[in-house]
């Protein structure tokens, strides 16, 4: 007999289709799977009754003979970050604690829309900042994998969208929103053996989607695999006229567009991201990567991206500077915490909601932010980072006219221990490495699982494309997918 | 205004003080939503009743630019035959407090909407240009209510994220009166172009007047900026006070600090509210949630087409009809006079004698009654068959008086109440006449005195027939007649 929460989002849409079984059977396993695994602390409110009520819908649908939605009766983790109306959304920060949207963001409406229901909203890092979930401030997620060498410490599930990486991961939900300023998709997708892409920059629409750094901040899914992520993909993309700099283009049919030959397509090899300490492992990842998309019938070329070390101080100035501002609103005047003793001033409002009310990362990167804006650094700063980011982007638009797609590894390791590196800001902030240069420019690229190591940890690998060819690189992943064959998944212990 | 010829001086103890004025005068644009939400903007309402999730900073909202505040902008800049840049970009100010609920202001600093443009003011022949710098457009903050409670501010952010255009001048003011001029001049610009209504009691247009004072023809002195003052009146009371005040400090031997001051308009005093070293370090940086703004050549015909007659070019045009001067000035100042003499001529009125009527009658009865030209009892078109009803001689200066009271009182057509009330002027010669014998024969000693050379008595046997005929008679007809009688003795 099928078991349900095995089954990734395509199968259960053609599921349901059939009749093979009820999108309520689905809600009600799902459902299930996520009241279980409380020890994983991937939810942080879970709304079992939202995913049962699109699944009634989808079922009464199917009984009433109308035309099947995109996503019916699949129900999905919702990332925190993403507002929905009635369900309180704290991008994991006890500053926005209690608060609950009167508004649905744009892409949860869409996913809605199409048919998916709601499990729940997901931990994730401290509105956004992260990499290993661990400044989350209603503790971390701790992954699903655990080592197979007998380590038996608890394992960042990555970040920031950990909560999503860890669910998926260990099937209690097919797929989960995600949302990636500088990896924060990819990074945990490759922790966890799942996939994730982030499209380009203006695909998701940001409104209600608590912003961190607006010109990188991007929504995209995270699912079992990349037919999986193109469906999702397809529900959350299009034109927002309440986002500025969203994209007024069509969304094109991704999943039907799927195909796994690289005939006549040319991969790049981008050489500096061959970085100096990379663990073996990782470098015979890549290569295993590039074997790979050559039998799927790929030209290999070794192509340079000369800023690429320039590329993470670029973005620690220019995502902090973003969010020192963004996160100016959440004064403790009109929502959220408030930290007001009697006697206190407005300004002592302020200082002590905000030391309150925002976590240890948050606050280094607000201090980051407002140094590199401030007078008499930001040219120094800011605008020599918007510089870098500019020549980022033109080695990319050089890169293209020798390939199509670029492959890299997306972490320079597995998964690595909780507490590990949370002492250690700029170690963490290594991690981001590979999926910088990507986010700077504004361009699609996916995580896809591509073997595990020696500890049996999932390995992941990425390609990038060109701004709006989230087909080139779906279908790279896709080749690289049926050819890596990763079937590991995580022993249940929780 | 001083005269070019008698420059404005303070008169210190230690010899003469010349004044350097800038103004940054900050102008709602009028529209119907908010620069970056579709919030609405009507003045007066309900505290927190103009609010949307935007303007409120919720989580995850996001500006996305009103076009329709854009345009009234460029047209503003258009109007001032300033440069328009094709390519401008809204920057954050970044501060905290608890009017700005983003805890940062939209606005323009590094590539403002508008550039290089400028205002003539004039005072008789003299014509001087003040130089505006730029137009920017930002959003306005809500406002602080410190009244409602004893212990606790209230917040109402109904203005919160209405669109300003911030237009500032260059240092080209040299007098309070200079000032005076361009503000009304720039007021009257945004006024006929319709971007601002010019309301200096609501709120919808206040000025930042930078001041400082030098020996004539020396180096700029250090200034000061007195914030957020709102009326014409006000401002040139600050320049007067903050100048003198100046003079003062410097022939005192001390400096003047650059420093933000404010105005309190019982005293017609400023104080300081906070100096440079103060200042807040406001990290300008270019808004991430907005692309830059792209304005195509269609956009900016578009804009360039819409723009009305402007004060300059429609006073020329007055002057060009044998309007005078003064007239066509009076006509001008203000666009809704401007557009009901538009209508007036428009209905069909001779140019010189409606200027005359407008600016005479017209004014004064409005005066009297305490309306403005908008609620005039009396619209273009009735005006100008009154008009009409003169000048073919149906009705006598005096008879039209009377008719456009009559109008002022009853809305009523001219014609009905010459009709109705009998006022027609009659130039019947033979009724004329025989009242004419008639005065004449009763007053032989007048007839008399008259013949004998006292020719000043015309006007009375001129009065005497008119009153006879209850005003009603041609004047010329009755001149005429009895110059013909009087010399036929």
């Amino acid at each position: 007999m099928t078991v349900l929460t095995d089954l990734g989002i395509a199968a259960i849409r053609d599921g349901v289709r059939a009749g093979d079984f009820s999108a309520r059977e689905v809600a009600e396993a799902f459902n299930a799977a996520v009241a279980a695994a409380k020890p994983l602390n991937a939810f942080l409110v879970e709304t079992p009754e939202h995913a049962l009520a699109a699944a009634d819908a989808a079922d009464a649908a199917r009984a009433a003979g109308e035309p099947s939605k995109p996503m019916a009766g699949v129900p999905i983790g919702m990332k925190d970050l993403f507002c929905t109306q009635g369900v309180a959304s704290t991008a994991a920060s006890h500053i926005l604690e209690g608060f609950v949207p009167q508004y649905e963001s744009t892409v949860s409406q869409k996913l809605w829309d199409a048919g998916a229901g709601m499990l729940g909203k997901l931990n994730m890092d401290q509105f956004a900042m992260g990499s290993s979930n661990e400044t989350s401030c209603f503790g971390n997620v701790i992954s699903p994998w655990r080592r197979s060498d007998g380590g038996n410490a608890d394992l960042a599930p990555g970040g920031s969208s950990g909560g999503s990486s860890a669910a998926v991961a260990a099937r209690i939900a097919p797929g989960a929103t995600g949302t990636d300023t500088g990896g924060s998709i990819r990074q945990p997708a490759a922790f966890t053996g799942i996939s994730g892409i982030k499209p380009t920059y203006g695909r998701c629409s940001r409104w209600g989607v608590i912003a961190f750094a607006s010109s990188l901040d991007q929504a995209g899914p995270m699912a079992r695999d990349v037919r999986d992520c193109a469906i999702m993909l397809e529900a959350m993309a299009g034109f927002d006229a309440k986002d500025a700099t969203s994209l007024d283009i069509a969304v094109p049919q991704w999943e039907a567009g799927l195909n796994a030959s690289l005939t006549g397509k040319r991969v790049g090899i981008p050489k500096e991201y061959r970085v100096d300490g990379m663990p073996q492992e990782i470098e015979a990842l890549w290569q295993r990567g590039i074997d790979w998309v050559r039998d799927a019938g790929a030209e290999v070329v070794e192509v340079s991206l000369p800023h690429t070390r320039y590329a993470l101080p670029a973005y620690y100035i220019i995502a902090p500077a973003e969010a020192s501002s963004n996160l100016a609103r959440y004064d403790g005047v009109r929502y959220g915490l408030r930290d007001l003793p009697d006697g206190a001033n407005l300004q002592e409002m302020y200082a002590r909601t905000r030391a309150e009310g925002f976590g240890d990362e948050v606050k280094r990167r607000i201090l980051i932010g407002t140094y590199v804006l401030s007078a008499g650094f930001y040219d120094a700063y800011y605008t020599q980072a918007q510089k870098v980011r500019t020549l980022i982007a033109q080695d990319f638009e050089r890169a293209w006219e020798r390939c199509d797609v670029l492959l890299t590894p997306t972490a320079p390791s597995a998964a690595f221990a909780l507490g590990e590196k949370s002492a250690d800001p700029i170690a963490m902030y290594l991690n981001d490495v590979f999926t910088v240069p990507s986010s700077l420019a504004g361009l699609p690229a996916m995580s896809v699982p591509g073997g595990v190591d020696a500890g049996g940890l999932p390995l992941g690998l990425q390609i990038i494309g060109r701004a709006l060819d989230e087909q080139g690189v779906l279908n790279a992943a896709l080749a690289i997918e049926e050819r890596a064959g990763f079937v590991a998944r995580p022993g249940r212990w929780w | 205004m001083a005269d070019a010829s008698t420059p404005f001086r303070i008169k210190g103890a230690t010899g003469d003080w010349e004044v350097v004025i800038g103004l940054e005068v900050h102008a709602q644009v009028t529209s119907n939503a908010k620069l970056f939400s579709g919030a609405a903007t009507a003045f007066g309402a309900e505290p927190n009743t103009q609010v949307s999730l935007v303007d409120a900073a919720m989580p995850g909202m996001l500006p996305v630019p009103n076009r329709e505040c854009i345009r009234q902008a460029v047209r503003t800049g258009m109007a001032i035959d300033a440069q328009i840049n094709r390519w401008s970009r809204f920057d954050r100010k970044n501060y905290f407090y608890a009017d700005l609920p983003q805890g940062y202001q939209i606005s323009q600093l590094y590539h403002p909407l508008v550039g290089e443009g400028s205002v003539e003011i004039e005072d008789g022949e003299t014509v001087k240009t003040i130089g505006v710098e730029r137009i920017h457009v930002e959003q306005d903050a809500g406002k602080l209510m410190h009244d409602q409670h004893p212990t606790r501010s209230y917040v109402d952010l109904n203005r919160s994220g209405v669109a300003l255009m911030e237009i500032v001048s260059r240092p080209d003011m040299r007098s309070p009166a200079e000032a005076g001029a361009y503000l009304r001049k720039l007021r009257a610009i945004l006024r006929y172009v319709g971007s601002c209504d010019g309301n200096m009691e609501e709120g919808s247009m206040r000025a930042d007047v930078n001041v400082s004072v030098r020996r004539p023809g020396e180096e700029f002195g250090t200034r000061t900026e007195t914030k957020n003052v709102n009326s014409v009146r006000f401002v040139m009371a600050a320049i007067e006070h903050e100048a003198n005040r100046q003079v003062d400090v410097l022939e005192a031997g001390g400096k003047i600090v650059q420093e933000t001051r404010l105005f309190n308009p019982d005293t017609g005093t400023t104080r300081s509210m906070r100096s440079k070293e103060d200042a807040h370090d406001y990290r300008y940086f270019p808004d991430p949630d907005l692309l830059p703004l792209e304005l195509d050549e269609a956009f900016l015909a578009e804009c360039r087409a819409s723009l009305p007659e402007l004060p300059d070019a429609k006073r020329k045009r007055y002057e060009g009809l044998g309007i005078t001067p003064y007239n066509a000035d009076v006509l001008t100042a203000e666009v809704e006079s401007a557009r009901w003499f538009d209508a007036l001529l428009e209905a069909g009125a001779k140019p010189v004698a409606a200027a005359n009527w407008v600016t005479s009658e017209l004014f004064g009865a409005l005066n009297r009654l305490g309306k403005s030209i908008a609620d005039s009892p009396v619209t273009p078109a009735r005006a100008a068959e009154l008009l009409a009803l003169v000048a073919d001689g149906t009705l006598s200066g005096s008879l039209a008086k009377q008719v456009f009271e009559a109008m002022l009182e009853t809305g009523d057509a001219p014609g009905r109440i010459v009709e109705e009330r009998g006022l027609k002027q009659t130039s019947d010669t033979g009724a004329i006449e025989s009242v004419i014998a008639e005065v004449l024969a009763k007053n032989p000693g007048q007839l008399e005195q008259y013949r004998a050379g006292k020719e000043a008595l015309f006007g009375f046997f001129v009065g005497q027939t008119m009153k006879s005929m209850g005003g009603k008679a041609n004047p010329k007809v009755v001149n005429d007649l009895l110059r013909k009688a009087l010399a036929s003795g």
